[in-house]
Order: structure tokens, then sequence, then C-alpha cells
């Protein structure tokens, strides 16, 4: 589910398997527009990598059908690519299997934390259908309480929620888990 | 709106022409209706830009019409596909496409923006106008509930793309499903007013509900693998639960109750209400007035 794939070729190509390491790294470095601070590998949202030759390969996921980040994300990794001296770049969107909030990598969900939005809970504990649900307990990113309200099921984006800590007053976006 | 006299769909269709190649396999047809039931209840949800109630919920409706959009791309994508391929199947030459690049054939943007009212297959209840919230919400409701139970059927389609689009859009729909079930319930179970809102929302929209199950050609059980109508009974089910804590009554789908309750059809084979024009005309604006812009 969470597995990347590597394609090496250890014992025959060395160099390739250097050169596949340093394009994980070059995604590093491409970052959601939303929320600056993640990069797509944190969100979990590359699926493969391929290079053959000087042909590179890059798989992704969108996280929802509607976000307009990933049009902007397809760019983003084109261009950071071409900076880099390659050419040959083709970009893929696979919907299956479905993206989740479990494929986020925990320096992610910290780092989101930092930011100020609270990163999502592992969705085996809440993502049911139950109505008017107090059941998911949403920890305020900035002074820790658990003493948090839901404001709204959809928030600045449609990934996020809108809640408020009822101890320091504060509102913020809670990132739903999918 | 049902014709008053029978009209064969195939004098109908050549009669009227088309501006882009239609699908002539049933796949084709399917998904576009998929993508257009989508793509005009999110244009109708992103009417309330600006106009919601109050802040959170005038960004939760357009949240939904996002989702919804995003989904009918991804039909939309899919079908330009198939509709390429089949078109190549049958040695039809494809139509030069207006939007540059030197596309030729279908493509999401000619099949959203260069179709006319005839050739949409999008269910009669999403071109109704926005009206008050209560009928805002209840079509929702009305809808999702309907549209998580057929994803959940898609999901298991051969077809694996359809069954990968399916389960990307369920999670979303989940949402969709759970917010709306309770806006139902709090005007419901609301205040006088807010009851008799819902009243007048349940009496419009029910006569568009039947529409749900009754299959079009395409929809036939070879093509998509199941049996539309056996969704029916869950999803009267599912409904009259939420509608029964909302106190408020459903209405029946006729049978032993007094006379069956007329139920509108006809979106799925592009016979639409007079509100089709007037979406289209909005919708597509742009490119009426600037063939092939970008931007």
């Amino acid at each position: 589910m969470g597995t990347i794939n590597f394609q090496t070729d250890i014992i025959n190509n060395p160099e390739n398997e250097i050169r596949l390491a340093s394009l994980w790294n070059l995604l590093q470095d491409v970052c959601d527009p939303e929320v600056p601070v993640l990069s797509i590998l944190d969100l979990g949202i590359v699926r493969d990598v391929k290079l053959t030759g000087d042909e590179v390969e890059i798989t992704i996921t969108p996280t929802y059908s509607g976000c307009p980040a990933m049009d902007a994300i397809k760019m983003d990794i084109r261009l950071k690519l071409i900076e880099h001296g390659y050419k040959n770049i083709q970009i893929t969107s696979v919907l299956s299997p479905a993206w989740t909030t479990d494929w986020m990598t925990e320096a992610g969900k910290q780092k989101l934390k930092a930011y100020g939005i609270a990163p999502p809970n592992p969705t085996q504990i809440v993502c049911d259908t139950k109505l008017f649900a107090e059941s998911e307990a949403i920890q305020c990113p900035r002074c820790n309480s658990y003493h948090t309200q839901l404001i709204s099921r959809f928030g600045s984006t449609a990934c996020k929620a809108l809640y408020q800590c009822k101890d320091c007053k504060e509102p913020f976006d809670y990132f739903k888990c999918h | 709106m049902q014709s008053l006299v029978p009209i064969n769909k195939k004098q109908l269709h050549e009669r009227e022409g088309s501006s882009s190649n239609p699908p002539s396999g049933g796949r084709g047809a399917f998904l576009l209706h998929l993508a257009d039931t989508n793509l005009i209840l999110a244009q109708r949800n992103a009417e309330w830009c600006g106009h919601g109630p109050i802040l959170e919920q005038d960004i939760a409706i357009t949240n939904i019409s996002l989702d919804l959009l995003g989904q009918a791309r991804n039909f939309y994508q899919y079908a330009a596909e198939v509709i390429n391929r089949e078109d190549i199947q049958n040695m039809k030459a494809p139509k030069a496409s207006p939007f540059g690049g030197g596309l030729e054939g279908a493509s999401e943007d000619t099949l959203a923006y260069l179709r006319t009212e005839r050739e949409f297959k999008n269910l009669l209840i999403t071109e109704l106008p926005k009206s008050d919230w209560a009928q805002t919400i209840l079509r929702q409701f009305l809808y999702s509930v309907y549209q998580y139970q057929l994803y959940e059927q898609l999901q298991k389609s051969d077809d694996r793309q359809l069954a990968a689009i399916a389960e990307k859009s369920i999670k979303e729909v989940a949402y969709h499903v759970k917010w709306s079930s309770e806006w139902v319930i709090r005007l419901g179970d609301g205040t006088d007013e807010s009851h008799q809102r819902m009243l007048k929302a349940l009496e419009n929209l029910w006569p568009y509900t039947g529409e749900f199950f009754i299959p079009e050609d395409y929809e036939n059980e070879d093509t998509i693998g199941f049996d539309l109508n056996s969704l029916k009974q869950p999803w009267l089910i599912r409904v009259d639960a939420i509608l029964k804590e909302a106190t408020l009554l459903s209405p029946s789908f006729g049978g032993g109750q007094g006379e069956a309750i007329f139920m509108h059809t006809g979106g799925k084979q592009g016979i639409h209400t007079e509100h089709m024009g007037f979406i289209l005309a909005e919708m597509q604006y742009l490119q009426r007035m600037y063939p092939g812009a970008e931007w």
C-alpha cells in the first residue's frame, strides 16, 4: 500500500541506482503549493519513479478528485526536473490504489502541526459514516488540548475541516482523514 | 420531461445533429452520464459561492461542488479515451479540436464545453435550480446516498479504470452523505419555518428520484455489470431512516398507498427540463464567445 517501487538493476548498473536516488532527492524539494512546508514525498502522492536511459517517468496519485493543487504540482515536478538537466520527462497520474492519509509520513504530520494544521488521525480509528459524530478527538496544534470542537466539515480547502480549540480559543484547520 | 410523441432515438439524434462525435457504444455513453451528472450538479452548487447562508456553509457547498467537478473530470478524461478508441474502431474521422495543440478527437474540454443540451445525459434532479438552502441540501442528500451506493457497485467493475474512479470518488461522497444527512435532520427537526421548507423541498424533489433507478440502454446489466433497479430498496431504506429522524414523512414510491407518484425521466437520454439551456449558456459562455480560448 505505502510501498515505493525502485526500478534498479543493481548488479549491472549501480550508476542507475545512484541517479534514481538523486531523483527521489529532487522530489523532496517539490512542495505542496498550499502548505509549502510539506513535500510531495511527505504527502505520499509519489507512487513510482522510473529511470530508463535518460527517460524519466514519475507516477503520482491525486489526493482529492478536485484538488486544484495537483496541476500545479505536476508543473513543479516538471520544472524541477528540467532545472536539473532532465529532458525526457513523463508524469503519469494513477487513481488506483486510491490515496489515503495513511500514506502521509510521520515527518509530514509533524510539519503540518508545526505549521498550525492538525494532522490527520489514522483512518481506522475514525472514518465512519455516523452522523453528528463527536468521537473524533482532534488535538489543538497550538496548545495541544483535546478540548476541541468541530465548526465545519469543510475548511479552507476540500481536504480540511475547521475546528476551534475551547481552551486557547484559536480556530485551526484539520487535515481530514481520507 | 417526456415528449408527447414517441420519437425514435436514432432519428432524434440524426435530426438534431451534434457538435462532437457521440459515443456509439454503451461504455462511452455511461461514462458521459456519470460525468455530466456530476458536472451539472457542481455547476448548480457553485451558484452558492458568495451567497451561502453563513460563511462556513458557503465554503462547504462550494467544496462539495469542487469534489464533484474533480470526479466529473476523471470521468470525462476516461470517456474521451473510450470515445476516441471507438471512433477509430468505427473508422470515424476525429473532429479537430478547437483547443489548439493540434489535438484531435474528444477531450474533457470538448465534452464539457462543446456539447449541447440533447447530448448531455445528466440526471434531471441536478439541473433544478438551487432554490433555498433546504432544497439544496435535500437534493444533495437524495443524490449523494444514491451516488454512494452506485459507486460501491462500480468499484467492483471489470473495467479497472471505472473501478478506480469510483474507488477514489467514494471517499469524498462519504463526506457529502454525512454533511447532507446532518442538514436534513437539522432543518427537518428544526424550527417551524425550516420544517415547512423541508416539506416543500421534499415535495418538489421526490418526483425526480425515480430516474435514478430506471436504466437507460447504456445501463443494462451487460454494460454496467449489475441491475440498476437493485439499488432502489437500499436507497429507500437509507433515505427513510434519515427522513424519519428529521420528522419528515417520506413519500411512497407507490404500491398500495394510493396513487403512485409520477416520476420525471428523460435526462439520461438527453431530454431535459427548460433549465438546461440556461445552465449551458452560462457554463459554456466563454467558449461560445471566444471559440478555442484557453486560460
